[in-house]
C-alpha cells in the first residue's frame, strides 16, 4: 500500500548551507494494511524524519515513497488533499499539538471544515462520537474544553480520534507514547492493537524496544539514517545479530533482568561494554563507541523475512555459507 | 540513619486553594543507599525531591521534619538553608542538559559556584580534574562554552559539578529521562560509581522508570497522589510488590518479548485524584479493585515485612 523506496534526506546546514547532512539514507520497507511497523532508533538515526516525508513535511531528496502506487511528491491541491484523508500522523508532545487559546475540540472543527463540510449536524455528531468511543474517552469530559484541562494521555488519545474521523488507512504515530504516563501508556499501545485489527496500517515511531517488540509485526532499527537490521519482530528481537541492535537490547533497563544478565547472554563483546577495573571509565554512549556501519556497506538476508547489513566483505562470506550462520545462533529464540 | 523524613506536608499555594501535593511522608534513607522514588506524573515525587533542597515561592512548608546525618535540616527556611545547599544535600536537575550557564566557560562557572559556598576553587580544581577524567571528559571542557560540548557531555560535566563537595545526600530528578537508551544506561551506571567511589554519601533518584530503578537502586518508594505507597527493595518491589497500586503499575508495563498478539496487558481505569480537594482516606481507592469499606480510613505506611513498607488495609 506504502511504499518507502531507496528513500534519501539530505539536509543542508551550516552557516550558509554550504554543509550537507545526509539524515536517512537508502531507507526502503512497505506497509500493508492491518500491518504495525516499528521504527527503531536513538536520537539522529532519522526515524522522525522518515515519518515527516511519508506526511509530506519534509521533502524526498532521492528516492521515492508511493501510495498505492503514485508518487506522493506529486501530489497537489484537490490529490494531496485526499491524500491526508488516507494518511495522518500524531506526534509525540500532545501540548504542543493543540492551539492553546482555542478549545480543544477545535481539531475536530477543523477536520469537518476541510472534509466534511456538507455533513448534518447530527451526523456528524454520531461520527465524532464513535470516534471518541474508538479511543475510550468520554465525549462529557473532553469536549469544550480547554487543551491544559485535559491530560497528556486524554489529548494524545483526541488527536488519535481526529485522526480516525477521516476514516484512515495509515497512521504515522511519532513517539506517541513516550510522554504518557506508565499506567496510561498500555492502553494507547492497546488501542493501536485494535486499529491494526480494523486494517489499519501503523508506522510506530519509537526508541523504546520494548514498546515496539509489544506491538509490532515488524521491526526496523535505524542507526545514523540507515537501517542496520530489519525484518520479522521476533526474529529481529529473538535473533539480534547486528552489533549495534544486540547493544540496543543489551542497554534497555528490563524490568526483570539485570543489564550483566542480558550483556552475556547476546554475547556482547566485551569492548562494547564498559571495563569495571579501568581506572578511567568511558562514558560515552555505547552507540559512540561503535563504529558507523560503512557507506558500501549491504543489507544480506540472514533468513527469511530478517535482512542485517554487514561491510562488503563479510556480506561476502554470509552469501557464501548461508547454513552455518544459522546453526550458530537459532532463530526465533525464546527470550524474557 | 542518613536521611530521616517525618511526616512531611509541602502543599502548593494556588489562587483556588492549596494544593496537596505532599501530604504527610515519614521514610528514610540509610548511608549508602540509592532509594528511587518512582510514580506517575504528579504523584509528588519531584515536590519531595525539591523541598529537601529549594522550596520554590509557590511551595508552602505546611508540617513535618527531615533529618540529614542527624542534624535537623531548615528545610522551610530560605537562608538557613544555603549552609546544607550543595555541601550537605545536591541535586542533578531534571534538564541537565540546559542546566549550564551559556555565557560562562565551564572552569569559570564552576568556580563562581564554588566559591559561592566558601570553597577555595583552586584547591579542589586537582578533584575537579580527575573527577572529570573519571567520566571520559578532559580538562580541556574547563575552558569551553556549554554550547561546545554534546548532550552526554554537559549531562556529566552537570553531575560531576553536583557532587563536588562529596554531598551527604544527591537528588537525581529524572536525568535519565530524556537520554538514549546507551547514553541512559552509561548515566545510570555513573550514579552507582559516585556512591561506591563516596563522592556521595546516599542518594535519592527520582524517576517514573521502574525498570531503570531495578537496574541501580537498593530500595524503591511508590508514591501516589501525595501519599506514600510502598518501600522496599528493588527485587521485592518488582517481584513481590504488595501494593495493589504497585502491583498494577508493574503488570501494565511492556517488557522486551512481551507482545499483544500472545500477552495482552491492561493498564489502571481511571486517572489519579486532583490534590486541591483530594479524597479522604486511601487515595488510590476509586482505581482500586481490593477496595473496601475500611478504606475510607488512611491506611497508615508501616513495616509488613523487614525491610518492607506499605500503606494499605488488606496488607496489615
Amino acid at each position: 500500500m506504502l511504499k518507502i523506496d531507496r528513500v534519501t534526506k539530505v539536509y543542508k546546514v551550516g552557516t550558509f548551507g554550504g554543509d550537507e547532512m545526509t539524515a536517512v539514507r537508502d531507507v526502503s520497507f512497505d506497509v500493508n494494511p492491518g500491518e504495525v511497523i516499528s521504527l527503531i532508533g536513538e536520537s539522529g538515526s532519522g526515524k522522525t524524519t522518515v515519518g515527516r516525508m511519508i506526511l509530506r513535511l519534509a521533502s524526498v531528496s532521492g528516492g521515492s515513497i508511493t501510495y498505492n502506487g503514485v508518487d506522493i511528491s506529486t501530489l497537489k491541491g484537490r490529490k494531496l488533499k485526499s491524500y491526508y484523508a488516507d494518511v495522518q500522523g500524531v506526534f509525540q508532545d500532545p501540548f504542543s499539538s493543540y492551539n492553546p487559546i482555542f478549545k480543544a475540540d477545535r481539531v475536530f472543527k477543523m477536520i469537518k471544515d476541510a472534509y466534511f463540510p456538507g455533513m448534518s449536524k447530527a451526523e456528524w455528531r454520531s461520527k465524532l462520537g464513535a470516534s471518541l468511543e474508538a479511543v475510550t474517552l468520554d465525549p462529557v469530559q473532553v469536549l469544550n474544553k480547554f487543551p491544559h484541562q485535559l491530560s497528556g494521555g486524554q489529548l494524545q488519545r483526541l488527536l488519535i480520534a481526529r485522526a480516525l474521523l477521516l476514516d484512515i488507512r495509515i497512521l504515522i504515530a511519532d513517539e506517541i507514547i513516550s510522554m504518557l504516563d506508565a499506567s496510561t501508556r498500555i492502553d494507547v499501545l492497546n488501542l493501536l492493537g485494535e486499529l491494526k485489527s480494523r486494517g489499519l496500517g501503523i508506522i510506530f515511531i519509537t526508541h523504546d524496544l520494548s514498546l515496539g517488540n509489544y506491538i509490532s509485526e515488524k521491526t526496523v532499527i535505524l542507526r545514523r539514517g540507515l537501517i542496520v537490521e530489519m525484518g520479522a519482530t521476533e526474529k529481529v528481537f529473538g535473533n539480534p545479530t547486528h552489533p549495534y541492535t544486540k547493544m540496543l537490547l543489551a542497554s534497555v533497563p528490563q524490568l526483570h533482568r539485570k543489564w550483566d544478565e542480558v550483556a552475556k547472554e547476546l554475547e556482547v563483546s566485551d569492548d562494547l561494554l564498559i571495563d569495571p577495573d579501568a581506572a578511567k571509565r568511558v562514558y560515552e554512549s555505547v552507540g559512540e563507541i561503535l563504529a558507523p556501519d560503512a557507506l558500501d556497506s549491504v543489507l544480506v538476508e540472514t533468513e527469511s523475512d530478517h535482512v542485517v547489513r554487514y561491510s562488503p566483505e563479510e556480506a561476502k562470506e554470509k552469501m557464501k555459507s548461508p547454513a552455518k550462520e544459522k546453526k550458530k545462533s537459532p532463530p526465533a529464540r525464546k527470550r524474557g | 540513619m542518613s536521611l530521616r523524613v517525618e511526616n512531611l506536608k509541602v502543599y502548593y499555594r494556588t489562587l483556588a486553594g492549596d494544593v496537596q501535593a505532599l501530604d504527610g511522608v515519614t521514610f528514610g534513607i540509610a548511608d549508602g543507599e540509592i532509594m528511587g522514588l518512582a510514580g506517575e506524573s504528579g504523584c509528588g515525587k519531584s515536590t519531595l525531591g525539591n523541598s529537601l533542597i529549594y522550596l520554590s515561592g509557590r511551595m508552602k512548608y505546611v508540617d513535618g521534619s527531615v533529618e540529614l546525618d542527624n542534624k535537623e535540616l531548615p528545610i522551610a527556611d530560605m537562608h538557613e538553608m544555603d549552609r546544607f545547599r550543595y555541601k550537605e544535600v545536591s541535586i542533578i536537575p531534571q534538564y541537565a542538559m540546559s542546566a549550564l550557564n551559556p555565557t560562562r566557560k565551564i572552569g569559570k562557572m564552576a568556580k563562581e559556584i564554588i566559591e559561592s559556598r566558601g570553597v577555595d576553587y583552586h584547591s579542589i580544581l586537582p578533584e575537579f580534574t580527575r573527577r572529570l577524567e573519571l567520566v571520559g571528559l578532559s580538562d580541556d571542557v574547563l575552558r569551553m562554552f556549554s554550547l561546545e560540548l554534546s548532550g552526554g557531555m554537559k549531562q556529566r560535566a552537570v553531575m560531576v559539578l553536583s557532587t563536588l563537595l562529596n554531598p551527604s545526600l544527591l537528588i537525581a530528578d529524572e536525568i535519565t529521562s530524556a537520554l538514549d537508551v546507551s547514553t541512559q544506561k552509561a548515566v545510570a551506571e555513573m550514579l552507582v560509581e559516585f556512591r561506591d567511589r563516596g563522592f556521595v554519601k546516599s542518594m535519592m533518584v527520582v524517576t517514573h522508570d521502574l525498570s531503570i530503578l531495578h537496574q541501580i537502586a537498593d530500595t524503591i518508594l511508590v508514591m501516589y497522589a501525595g501519599h506514600l505507597a510502598e518501600k522496599a527493595a528493588a527485587e521485592v518491589i518488582i517481584n513481590n510488590p504488595r501494593h495493589p497500586y504497585t502491583r498494577l503499575l508493574i503488570s501494565s508495563l511492556p517488557e522486551v518479548g512481551v507482545t499483544y498478539a500472545k500477552k495482552r496487558l491492561t493498564g489502571i481505569a481511571g486517572t489519579p485524584p486532583a490534590l486541591l480537594h483530594p479524597p479522604t482516606g486511601c487515595r488510590f481507592k476509586e482505581r482500586c479493585p481490593l477496595a473496601f469499606e475500611k478504606c475510607v480510613e488512611q491506611p497508615p505506611f508501616i513495616e509488613v515485612d523487614k525491610g518492607h513498607f506499605v500503606a494499605c488495609w488488606k496488607e496489615i
